[in-house]
């Protein structure tokens, strides 16, 4: 049966090029690593640098040990996990429903040329209107509620895991189609064992690209609305006049970011071995 | 034959929109809804308030600062990616920090450039450059990085260097990269355009539009939505005509790959 | 008849040598002297070639065959040079080869890599010409004359990715041709085309060869190719890479896939080539070189 041996080489063109990346270095680390620290490392040397030598001042810049013990203080504030949590929740709900409605509506639409076809010129259309163009639409029905920012994070990770899926389901080889079919498995059956497989990079390459595009609205509902979250505190401490606490917050979303992108690539790599494991599998 | 096939081609495409325009015409035409005004309103409202001096006032002074930010970030993004992407040290060195500013959800960048620059243009387009350089940048390298070690050997071996190998092998080749980098790069750049200007302006599209929206001027700020609609709209399709014609090569490689 | 590993009776003129031939000083366009390259690994130092030395003629044309993994590439790219020996040198027309020399060309085995897949066909052979500032008028007639010779002067407008595999590889024959090298460099050029147009090629080099008075070294791990084309076949040990033998191949001038292969004396040379080879996989190694 080789319903699951499907054409991957194009599909996991982004994928499998990040595994080789990934992967490669993790050997001989030592040389490249210490760059990496030592890059870091003269980072925050030139930022402590620059307010202490006075070429920015310190109240609009402060040096790095300063914010850096900023965000240690904030570390030990329940209001500022309080605040994480806000981010993250609107994050992870928004994501959650994007992902749900973008992988039902990608399925059905993906798998019907006729309705692929019907439903492209809008999709081009409603693609790149930007969500915070949806802005004062949110205002207006949901004020300053998590509502708000789920509205615009659904928005902009919707198209992301959507699009991803379409690609996906088109992608099904037509023999392996029709292998499963000439050995009379229905609908549910192939959907099940040949289209998912398939799309299954995509999506993930989707759900990554999404995940990253979710934080990026979160954060925004917050900062422009005033919905509970880092993006408010971050606001609110700017025009409080508490700067190095407001680039603490910077800095903690900047790290929420890199933690987002190494889960997401971890979960996409683990992911995608079990599919190919299961590939070799099949055909052995 | 021909004929009957653009008709059927034209039919796909208005289809599904003329349908949910006279849905949403139907829901609109009986009780007065308050939060979405009929078509005809929008249509109305739309050219009543975007094609008179508002054009000069806020609509081309927002464009103008996108395209000098996007365009900034982009040549300043493909630049330093071809420079880090060809020196390995370079390259090792600075990756973490390239990767942790990529990390930060640009619309942060706002209040942080308020802050050190107060609220002026420049501090707008400053704003853009340092959102979307990110994925300009981490493409162009990653692109630089992935030449083909055969192609750069012939090239070697064939006295292509300095100059002519940037012109000729290292940009078309990381050019699917690098765009790929520009299409995440315009999006960022519209929406930062809009948050810059609806966090810290008087004037421009994003301002006016949460004026509109403050004051209950409803099919106002419909017409608002739609325009930036309408913005997102045709930088896509310039840039997919733009990517077309400068990766052509690439895509026709690509079929014939996938035919295989 | 290939498994006899052992014939003494059907030794070739040339006799064999531990180390290749050289010549006087001032005679050679291509020499490799006591050539050496370790390349430096995690796990330790890897010697892949470890003394080569041997001259080409102006104007020969010599095939270079060992078992896989004898180290070719390797020794190739310090040739060309696109990597330093550890040890040793290369000199082209009595100069030092640091760096790529502008009188050298290099056909790639990858084609499908080694063109540029963003230019058309014609685009590709004039690129190195344009870059040396060669004026227009002669670059044109150049390119003209190279796609004429490889028989590619139909598809000068077409992309590399749009022709077969035998094509590109005349495309990038074409590029080396233009360029007008003194030494042509090929890496197994044919070992990814099919049979049909291997034979094809195989003629097409000798063609040009004749025609151009180009000094070639044609790097190969197919026996029947090395014998077919070379006046001359240097044979490498397995790795760390000595010189097995230097066998002159005296075979009429004149070649053709037919009759060329019929004759008694290109079986006896192609046994003795393989035999050797089956020596050297089995680690035998000339006495110099222990």
């Amino acid at each position: 049966m080789s319903a699951p041996v499907v054409t991957t080489s194009g599909s996991a063109a982004s994928g499998s090029g990040q595994h080789r990346a990934v992967r490669k270095p993790a050997r001989k680390w030592p040389v490249k690593q210490l760059l990496g620290l030592a890059g870091i490392l003269g980072f925050l040397l030139v930022w402590e640098l620059i307010p202490r030598a006075g070429i920015i001042e310190a109240r609009f810049l402060p040096p790095a040990s300063e914010v850096i013990a900023a965000l240690g203080r904030d570390f030990g504030l329940t209001a500022f996990w309080a605040a994480v949590g806000e981010t993250m929740l609107a994050w992870f709900l928004g994501l959650l429903m994007a992902i749900v409605l973008a992988v039902a509506l990608g399925f059905v639409i993906g798998s019907s040329s006729v309705l692929r076809k019907l439903t492209n010129s809008t999709v081009e259309f409603l693609r790149p209107i930007p969500s915070v163009a949806l802005i004062p639409l949110a205002v207006l029905l949901f004020g300053v509620k998590i509502e708000s920012s789920l509205m615009l994070i659904v928005y902009a990770s919707f198209w992301q895991v959507f699009i991803q899926v379409l690609y996906g389901v088109a992608d099904v080889d037509n023999v392996a189609m029709q292998t499963a079919r000439s050995y009379g498995l229905g609908t549910a059956a192939r959907v099940r064992y040949v289209v998912f497989p398939t799309a299954l990079p995509y999506l993930m390459t989707g759900v990554r690209l999404a995940a990253s595009v979710a934080l990026i609205l979160a954060i925004t509902a917050e900062l422009v609305i005033g919905s509970p979250g880092l993006g408010r505190e971050i606001a609110l401490a700017q025009s409080g006049g508490a700067i190095s606490g407001m680039y603490a917050l910077v800095l903690a979303t900047g790290l929420i970011g890199v933690l987002i992108n190494l889960v997401m690539r971890f979960i996409e790599r683990k992911t995608l071995s079990w599919h190919s494991s299961v590939r070799s599998e099949v055909i052995v | 034959m021909k004929p009957a096939n653009i008709l059927k081609a034209l039919l796909y495409a208005v289809g599904l929109p003329a349908v949910l325009v006279l849905i949403w015409w139907a829901a609109t035409l009986g009780a007065k809804n308050f939060f979405v005004p009929t078509p005809g309103t929008l249509l109305s409202t739309f050219a009543e308030t975007w094609f008179g001096e508002r054009i000069v006032s806020d609509v081309l002074p927002s464009l103008g600062r996108l395209v000098v930010g996007v365009v900034a970030a982009i040549v300043l993004g493909i630049v330093a990616g071809l420079l880090i992407g060809s020196v390995k040290w370079l390259r090792a060195l600075t990756e973490p920090v390239l990767e942790f500013f990529r990390a930060v959800p640009p619309p942060v960048l706002v209040p942080v450039l308020m802050l050190l620059m107060g609220i002026t243009d420049s501090m707008k387009v400053v704003v853009i450059i340092s959102g979307c350089i990110w994925p300009v940048l981490l493409n162009t390298i990653e692109g630089v990085r992935a030449i083909d070690p055969v192609l750069s050997d012939s090239s070697h071996t064939y006295g292509i260097t300095g100059a002519a190998r940037v012109r000729y092998l290292v940009l078309p080749s990381a050019g699917p990269q690098i765009m790929a980098g520009v299409r995440q790069c315009l999006s960022i750049g519209l929406i930062l355009m809009v948050i810059s200007e609806m966090f810290a302006s008087s004037s421009g599209l994003g301002f006016t539009i949460v004026q509109f929206q403050r004051s209950f001027a409803i099919p106002e700020m419909w017409s608002g939505i739609v325009i930036l609609g309408l913005i997102g709209v045709a930088m896509s399709f310039i840039f997919q005509f733009t990517e077309r014609r400068i990766l052509r090569w690439y895509h026709g490689l690509r079929e014939v790959e996938n035919a295989v | 008849m290939q498994s006899e590993t052992t014939d003494k009776t059907t030794m070739p003129a040339g006799s064999p040598a531990p180390a290749g031939r050289t010549l006087p000083e001032g005679q050679a366009m291509l020499s490799v002297r006591n050539l050496k390259k370790v390349y430096q690994t995690d796990g330790g130092p890897i010697e892949a070639v470890r003394n080569l030395t041997f001259d080409l003629r102006a104007g020969e044309l010599a095939c270079l065959v060992g078992p896989s993994g004898s180290g070719k590439t390797t020794l190739l790219k310090c040739i060309s040079g696109l990597m330093a020996p550890t040890e040793g040198q290369v000199l082209l027309d009595g100069a030092v080869v640091s760096g790529p020399p502008k009188k050298m060309a290099v056909v790639f085995q990858e084609y499908g890599r080694s063109l540029f897949p963003w230019m058309r066909v014609r685009e590709n052979v004039e690129l190195p010409l344009k870059n040396q500032g060669v004026p227009k008028a002669e670059r044109d007639k150049l390119v003209d004359e190279a796609l004429e010779a490889v028989g590619l002067s139909h598809v000068p407008m077409s992309y590399p990715w749009q022709l077969s595999g035998g094509m590109q590889q005349r495309v990038a024959i074409a590029r080396a041709v233009a360029y007008q090298p003194e030494v042509l460099l090929m890496d197994e050029p044919f070992a990814a085309v099919d049979a049909q147009t291997r034979a094809d090629l195989e003629d097409l080099i000798r063609t040009v060869w004749k025609k151009l008075g180009v000094t070639v070294l044609f790097v190969t791990h197919d026996i029947d190719e090395s014998v077919y084309l070379g006046q001359r076949v240097i044979i490498l040990s397995s790795s760390p890479t000595v010189i097995q033998e230097d066998l002159v191949i005296d075979l009429p001038e004149e070649r053709d896939q037919l009759n060329t292969r019929a004759l008694p004396r290109f079986t006896e040379l192609r046994h003795h080539v393989y035999e050797q080879i089956q020596l050297a996989k089995q680690g035998h190694r000339p006495a110099a070189a222990h």
